[in-house]
């Protein structure tokens, strides 16, 4: 996997790969050396198998439902969600819903179509690291995560909305 | 009016620079054409036809004088002198530079304005009563609550990338409905519990466009405290479950269609049982605190100025008429709700010049506490006039080309930009509103006729209403030639209908003709008591049919 941002706009490298979900008829090729994110549903199949493994991790797409992991978040390493293109904004709720709803305090990483301006949103929906797309500035990553020092409404990064902030 | 504090300033403030920095990197090159496009529209510019087109958010309609000047400016400094009011109760701007857009915004910050989500796939502004506040028969005023929805859908996180577009109004009368709320893709009716406790029926997937639909009620009481946590469920099982694969599916009504208005509901509610206690409900303070903000202008004591009216109104037949149609009742005695028409055959309807925006900021100011409201009928209302002041006011009017005494009538009409400015556009729709108009030239046979909606879009996106219109007008492309398609029956109000389709189109020559034909119909069907549209519901589309196609 190539350099991934952190939430505070720090580059890294990391060993993380995506596993592809495989053709029809044909098993998952999960790399010995490595940790791989694998589909959601496939984990699940495998889960007696998976569970607990620190070196395997999911990803979703943006159709899975976040609920599919209900109570068994913690034993999950790193959790990806694939923005297919940045324009489906599905992945934005399932951030939100898998740490909000499903309690998951792991590592949260965005995949897939993934520019520097929707940086923030996914930072506020709960996403702490993003696998910025190849061709874009990964420099640009910490200004853009911080456009604005001032939100109006809750989300996962506080659940204090500004109206109840501005009466205190 | 609301008024921003330091919280909002900031935001505005990096809101600019934040546009500021993608324009600078989408002209570098560092942003293609469809990564940029989403940023733009929801700064509201569009690429047009001949030039970039830029839409001005005007929450809920209410301006303020100050801003009304800068708007002129604006329009002057960065465009050729005229704007447009359009049906979502914004501005737009026709020839602004794309370079200079960032500065632009700028200058909308400077007076609490800006141009957020006035496009793109996201929520866009919310919509109300023009009348709202000052009208007699209201639940409560709808102006608080609108602002708590616009700072709450402002860069909201999680709904910046909706499969579509969204938009959301709020309705404060049981009586009328001038917000077309169920038309909405959610439309809130204040209204009291039988406990007396304040409320908002809730409508969702209502919507125009391709499929028009009337929006279904999913929740007949929404405590009014509840207000965000329900919409905040009603977008998320949107933005999961509304279609991504055809932008033609992809509105909340499908949705809505697809599971039924109570699997969506049961869908809503689920998700709100989650969430509804989160600090997001609103509080009883909050609420006051949004509604100090819409508090009552400094009004006299006055009674009612029946007996001076009644002379000037003997005295002056012009003037009669004029407060007859473009003049509403105040819920404060001594005082009148007036509309300023922007429906002046030979104009187009809603377009303004700067010299026009600074003369309303100016009356504003010497009649109205300052204060305006762009209506969806794309009108300018002045809330607050005295009623002694009338006389003078209509004066002033006259001139300046606001006291076209056709409110409501056939004339008063809805028209969206067309073929002449729109790249959307299959036809102009202009051109077709001003023949009409010219047809039409006769106020007196226009109030005979009485209140007559005429709505006319100029492509199936139906900017123009077209759907609700008691006679809808929607342009239509026949093999690179420009069309016209007639609806009847149509209504936005409380009794929301959607128009029937006539028949085949017409071309634009043809349209004067055919308007009076369905006019005569009218005529000579109706009781003494029926509007237009209750003549039509009593005897259908056939009488109107035969005619047209005889």
């Amino acid at each position: 996997m190539p350099d991934v941002i952190a939430a505070d706009g720090t580059i890294r490298n990391d060993d993380w790969v995506v596993v592809p979900r495989p053709v029809a008829g044909e098993s998952i090729d999960i790399p010995a050396n490595t940790p791989a994110l694998i589909p959601v549903d496939l984990w699940l199949a495998g889960y007696e198998h998976f569970a607990g493994n620190a070196k395997i991790g999911v990803w979703f797409d943006s159709h899975d439902e976040p609920e599919l992991l209900a109570g068994k978040v913690a034993e999950l390493p790193l959790i990806a969600v694939n923005f297919p293109r940045f324009v489906d904004g599905r992945g934005y709720s399932i951030g939100r819903l898998l740490r909000e709803r499903f309690e998951y305090h792991g590592e949260l990483r965005a995949i897939g179509d993934v520019l520097l301006d929707q940086l923030q949103f996914m930072k506020r929906c709960g996403f702490d690291s993003y696998a910025l797309r190849s061709d874009k500035d990964t420099a640009k990553a910490a200004k853009c995560l911080n456009f604005f020092s001032q939100t109006y409404q809750a989300a996962t990064d506080t659940n204090q909305p500004l109206f109840r902030r501005r009466a205190s | 009016m609301y008024v921003y504090d330091e919280h909002d300033r900031q935001i505005a403030a990096e809101r600019v620079a934040q546009f500021r920095d993608q324009t600078e990197r989408a002209l570098a090159g560092e942003l293609s054409e469809e990564e940029f496009l989403p940023l733009r529209l929801q700064n509201g510019l569009y690429v047009q036809r001949l030039a970039p087109m830029l839409r001005i958010c005007i929450p809920y309609g209410m301006l303020r004088s100050e801003q009304l000047r800068r708007l002129a400016r604006i329009t002057r400094d960065y465009d050729k002198g005229y704007a447009h009011f359009t049906t979502r109760t914004n501005l737009q701007l026709n020839w602004p530079n794309l370079e200079d857009v960032p500065d632009i915004l700028g200058e909308l910050a400077e007076v609490e304005m800006h141009a957020n989500q006035t496009s793109g796939n996201c929520i866009r502004n919310t919509t109300t009563d023009p009348f709202s506040g000052v009208q007699v028969d209201e639940i409560a005023d709808p102006r608080p609550y609108c602002e708590i929805i616009r700072q709450w859908s402002t860069f909201h996180p999680e709904f910046a990338f909706l499969p579509r577009k969204f938009k959301i109004a709020v309705n404060a009368s049981e009586k009328t409905d001038r917000a077309a709320i169920r038309v909405h893709d959610i439309g809130l009716q204040l209204t009291r519990n039988d406990q007396g406790e304040l409320g908002f029926k809730v409508h969702v997937g209502g919507g125009l466009g391709r499929t028009p639909m009337v929006g279904p009620v999913i929740r007949e009481f929404l405590p009014e405290l509840d207000l965000l946590t329900y919409l905040e469920a009603i977008v998320r099982v949107y933005n999961r479950y509304g279609r991504r694969d055809n932008k033609f599916k992809a509105r909340i009504k499908i949705l809505v269609k697809a599971l039924s208005p109570e699997g969506f509901a049961e869908k809503v509610e689920n998700e709100w049982a989650h969430i509804k206690n989160s600090p997001s409900r609103l509080t009883q303070d909050v609420v006051t605190r949004f509604q100090s903000y819409f508090t009552e202008p400094a009004y006299e004591t006055l009674t009612n100025a029946t007996d001076l009216l009644a002379s000037q109104r003997f005295e002056n037949r012009e003037f009669d008429k004029w407060l007859t149609h473009n003049v509403n009742e105040h819920k404060k005695p001594g005082y009148a709700i007036v509309t300023l028409t922007l429906k002046k055959t030979g104009t187009p309807p809603g377009d303004v010049t700067d010299v026009q925006l600074e003369q309303i900021a100016e009356l504003a100011d010497e009649y109205s506490y300052g204060e305006a409201r762009a209506t969806h009928e794309q009108n300018v209302v002045l809330a607050d006039v005295r009623q002694d002041r009338l006389h003078e006011l209509w004066q002033k009017l006259i001139p300046l080309g606001f006291a076209t005494a056709n409110l409501n009538t056939l004339n008063d009409v809805i028209c969206c930009p067309g073929g002449d400015f729109c790249a959307l556009a299959n036809a102009k729709s202009i051109p077709v509103a001003e023949a009409i108009q010219r047809r039409f030239d006769n106020l007196d046979y226009l109030y005979d006729l009485g209140p007559i909606d005429l709505n006319i879009s100029g492509c199936m996106n139906a900017c123009g209403h077209h759907h609700v219109g008691n006679i809808g007008v929607l342009g239509v492309d026949k093999k690179g030639e420009e069309f016209y398609q007639i609806s009847l029956g149509g209504s936005s109000h409380h009794d929301a209908t959607i128009g029937k389709i006539l028949g085949p189109s017409f071309a634009r020559n043809e349209m004067p003709d055919v308007i009076s034909k369905l006019i005569n119909v009218y005529v000579e069907n109706r009781t003494e008591e029926e509007t237009f549209l209750d003549t039509y519901r009593r005897v259908g589309l056939d009488p109107f049919k035969e005619r047209v196609y005889a």
